[in-house]
């Protein structure tokens, strides 16, 4: 199985160089790992059992950086071609782009790292990653079985740093072993509730020789995610939505972690029942965002509309969402008068935050085609009366524009400049990423996601940094397609170094620079509870970004009037290559509606000029 | 931080025995205790070892106290853990028989050492070293006997206590 010539190829662009250079030394007889014959049975090293293990698990793309501790792998990766390694420039980064990947594919991502800090460099992406669970498989080098717990060189207590910032890890102990803990790494990776999994790989392990278990052969002990929700809960659910008079679907990351299956029947239960549904951070994309029957997204800076029928509502539908705290706000006054359904597959995102009177675990995708049969077995139907009352009562709400802005003159308003990105792009193949702020709330309340699977945000962790690299791993998924990282000039430094991979690897990123010159979420917040004091959060001596594109060999524009917006985001769509697009905006902007720390859905700030009637109470001053 | 349980659900503060059997590969105790700090749980009483060598499982005892909400949690976080094959709350799934071993060592002479053993024989403690001056007793029963029996061996030269926390198991026919 190991490598044709012709695989290897229409994994890359047509014209990749390390491809073609790798084809030359394979000519040169350099190449002598790749025989068909009965690789099962055959004795071979630690670092070609990975190989062949990861190609079994259909991995065609690893993100990675090499060093002394992987050294093996690196040797046993130049060797064949069907798997492409994506070097990016900090390990950090290699994390995020196979997040991206995996959530723009629904595959599991693949990273490979050497020790010490290349694996605790990898801790905040592998943290990223379990709190959105995103399925990523990340291989670490370890020094030498017999030097760890030395203090050796680049010796790090790998699988003690990650558990708790991983699913599930394994230190591979016996090179017999690696080929069955690498496939169970993916199914656990893959399964249940998904998330990141590591791998730890001691140096003498990748060189020592050891047999291949083939993947049909394992099977996993313990870890049997329920998958099929019980029937009797599913009936128990339809009888009590049928009886509702307002009700609301409230779904979450976990709809589109489920796969189509679940985004298809997500539209056919809110279009059959007729009723309402609102969607977190996560979950946009997973029902179609122009669809009337969408009150857009919910939560801290969700709309009023949505916020306030959840509030209002007498039975939630919370489908594949865990009651984030960014969602509920005060949570004695969440949704009080609901009668709520909760599936999850994971039971511990049960009864965690918010008490619900109906749990269903499964699959979400599975519970849905199940609630979606027995609602039209039934012949069900909502009170059409009842259902028309409250429409009329969330058209009320929607009529507040809540997402209304003045865009006057020729400074650039921050929304309108994501409003204008997402017009000029909204006809075409694109996927978009984000970095965390200010601009990330802009951008999930101004970008209808018509589809599942093409909105990469950093979610549950909130990490600054997490844009561009992601959008490096949604291109290498997505050749042919727009993929743009909406950032702030804030968090775009935290992996600014990624434009040297994009370069490298014909990544023609977008990168849209909404730049306010501060940390904009930071002020805000000092504005808000801190006396407009502006401690630190003023981004000082920023460089010129235009010019710091054209260091890299990218493209770079600036654009600072407003008459002049459109056409600059035409041509950074129309430029080939990676492009920075440094947007220069309103300085002062803040982020609404909002609903302030402590408080409830119903007390949400509208603008500006609502801060003074609601100040915050000391209670919410202490919350994050 | 996050917003915190809702503080009108459950308020009241038990105490709870939970089972655990798990594979027995490495770090699997690391990850159950690393899963209550982290979480913020308490543990009261923490036992471990291998129940079955050849299927490589041990079983965890844990005593632990929360509102029924944040119980509940536990035993969801624990299921959670890949190489736990069972969770178990035995306080929940009815009557079960918990028990302690202690060791404890007095050290006396003249009336407080013959108080000492005879207190000793009361409890059913045995003497498992002795010199002139010492005894060191065995003593296994419930957490609430062991407390008592320490208690009384306190002005009687108590110097050392080794316990071993509870394990615990169902009542009945039935198996974990």
């Amino acid at each position: 199985m190991f490598f044709s010539a012709e695989s290897c190829c229409k994994l890359r662009e047509p014209e990749c160089g390390p491809c073609s250079a790798q084809l030359e030394r394979r000519m040169n007889g350099r190449d002598d790992m790749s025989t068909e014959s009965a690789q099962n049975t055959e004795l071979q090293n630690g670092a070609r059992l990975l190989i062949q293990a990861l190609i079994e698990q259909d991995v065609e793309v690893v993100f990675g950086y090499p060093g002394g501790a992987v050294l093996p792998i690196y040797d046993a990766l130049f060797q064949q071609n069907s798997i492409r390694h994506i070097l990016v420039r900090h390990e950090q980064a290699a994390v995020h782009a196979a997040e991206g990947y995996a959530r723009s594919t629904g595959k599991v991502g693949c990273v490979l790292v050497t020790s010490g800090p290349g694996a605790t460099n990898a801790v905040t992406g592998l943290t990223d990653a379990l709190m959105d669970s995103i399925p990523i498989v990340c291989l670490t080098g370890q020094v030498p079985t017999h030097l760890i717990g030395n203090d050796a060189f680049q010796e790090a207590d790998t699988t003690g740093i990650t558990r708790p910032c991983t699913k599930h890890n394994y230190l591979v102990k016996d090179v017999n072993e690696l080929s069955r803990q690498v496939h169970e790494g993916f199914y656990v990776a893959r399964n249940g509730r998904p998330g990141p999994v590591v791998i730890d790989l001691p140096k003498d392990i990748l060189q020592t020789n050891g047999r291949y278990t083939p993947r049909a052969e394992v099977k996993h002990r313990t870890y049997r995610p329920q998958v099929k929700s019980e029937p009797a809960r599913i009936r128990e659910a339809v009888k009590l939505i049928a009886e509702a008079r307002r009700p609301i679907v409230y779904y979450g990351g976990g709809v589109i972690n489920s796969g189509d299956k679940a985004t298809q029947e997500l539209r056919k239960f809110v279009q059959t029942t007729g009723m309402p549904c609102t969607s977190t951070l996560m979950g946009l994309g997973a029902y179609p965002g122009s669809d009337p029957q969408f009150l857009g997204m919910l939560g801290m800076h969700g709309t009023y509309e949505a916020n306030l029928a959840m509030y209002n509502c007498d039975v939630m539908i919370n489908l594949g969402a865990r009651f984030d705290d960014r969602v509920t706000g005060k949570l004695s006054e969440f949704s009080p008068n609901s009668q709520k359904i909760h599936v999850d597959i994971d039971p511990s995102s049960i009864n965690k935050s918010v008490m619900v009177d109906l749990p269903i675990i499964g699959d979400v995708g599975e519970a849905l085609e199940a609630m979606n049969k027995a609602w039209s077995e039934n012949g069900n139907s909502l009170d059409q009366e009842g259902l028309k009352t409250w429409w009329n009562q969330i058209e009320e709400w929607r009529a507040r524009h809540c997402l209304a802005y003045l865009q006057d003159g020729e400074e650039i308003k921050p929304q309108h400049a994501i409003k204008r990105l997402y017009d000029l792009t909204s006809d075409k193949d694109v996927y978009f990423s984000t970095e965390v702020g200010q601009h990330q709330m802009w951008a999930a309340q101004y970008i209808k996601f018509e589809a599942p699977n093409r909105w990469m945000t950093s979610g549950g962790l909130g990490t600054m940094g997490y844009g561009l690299p992601a959008a490096m791993g949604v291109q290498v998924a997505h050749p042919e397609s727009l993929v743009i990282d909406v950032a702030g000039e804030a968090s775009i430094l935290m992996n600014i170094q990624e434009m040297s991979t994009l370069i490298q690897h014909k990544l023609p990123v977008k990168v849209f620079i909404v730049n306010n010159q501060w940390m904009g979420m930071v002020r805000q917040w000092q504005e808000l509870l801190h006396g407009g004091r502006y401690s630190e959060s003023y981004t000082d001596s920023l460089p010129d970004f235009v010019k710091l594109a054209e260091s890299f060999g990218a493209t770079g524009i600036r654009c600072t009037k407003a008459s002049e917006l459109d056409d600059a985001i035409r041509r950074m769509v129309e430029t080939p290559g990676p492009v920075i697009l440094d947007c220069c905006v309103t300085q002062n902007e803040n982020c609404f509606p909002m609903i302030p720390s402590g408080a409830a859905h119903y007390e949400m700030l509208m603008g500006p000029d609502d801060r003074a009637a609601k100040p915050i109470s000391e209670e919410g001053m202490v919350l994050v | 931080m996050a917003y915190g349980p809702n503080p009108q659900v459950g308020e009241e503060i038990a105490t709870h025995t939970i089972a655990v059997l798990v594979d027995n590969e490495p770090g699997v105790l690391a990850r159950v205790i690393g899963l209550f700090s982290g979480r913020g749980y308490n543990i009261e009483s923490l036992t471990v070892t291998e129940v079955d060598p050849a299927e490589h499982l041990s079983r965890i005892t844990i005593v632990t106290s929360g509102t029924q909400m944040i119980l509940e949690q536990i035993k969801a976080q624990l299921g959670r853990l890949v190489p736990v094959h069972r969770v178990s709350d035995l306080t929940r799934e009815g009557p079960h028989v918990p028990r302690e071993l202690a060791l404890v060592k007095v050290v006396g002479t003249g009336e407080k050492r013959v108080e000492a053993l005879r207190i000793a024989d009361v409890f059913r403690a045995r003497v498992v070293d002795s010199s002139h001056d010492h005894f060191i007793f065995e003593i296994s029963g419930d957490s609430g006997k062991l407390n008592a029996f320490t208690e009384l061996m306190g002005p009687l030269g108590l110097s050392d206590i080794s316990r071993t926390g509870v394990v615990a198991i169902a009542r009945g026919a039935e198996g974990l």
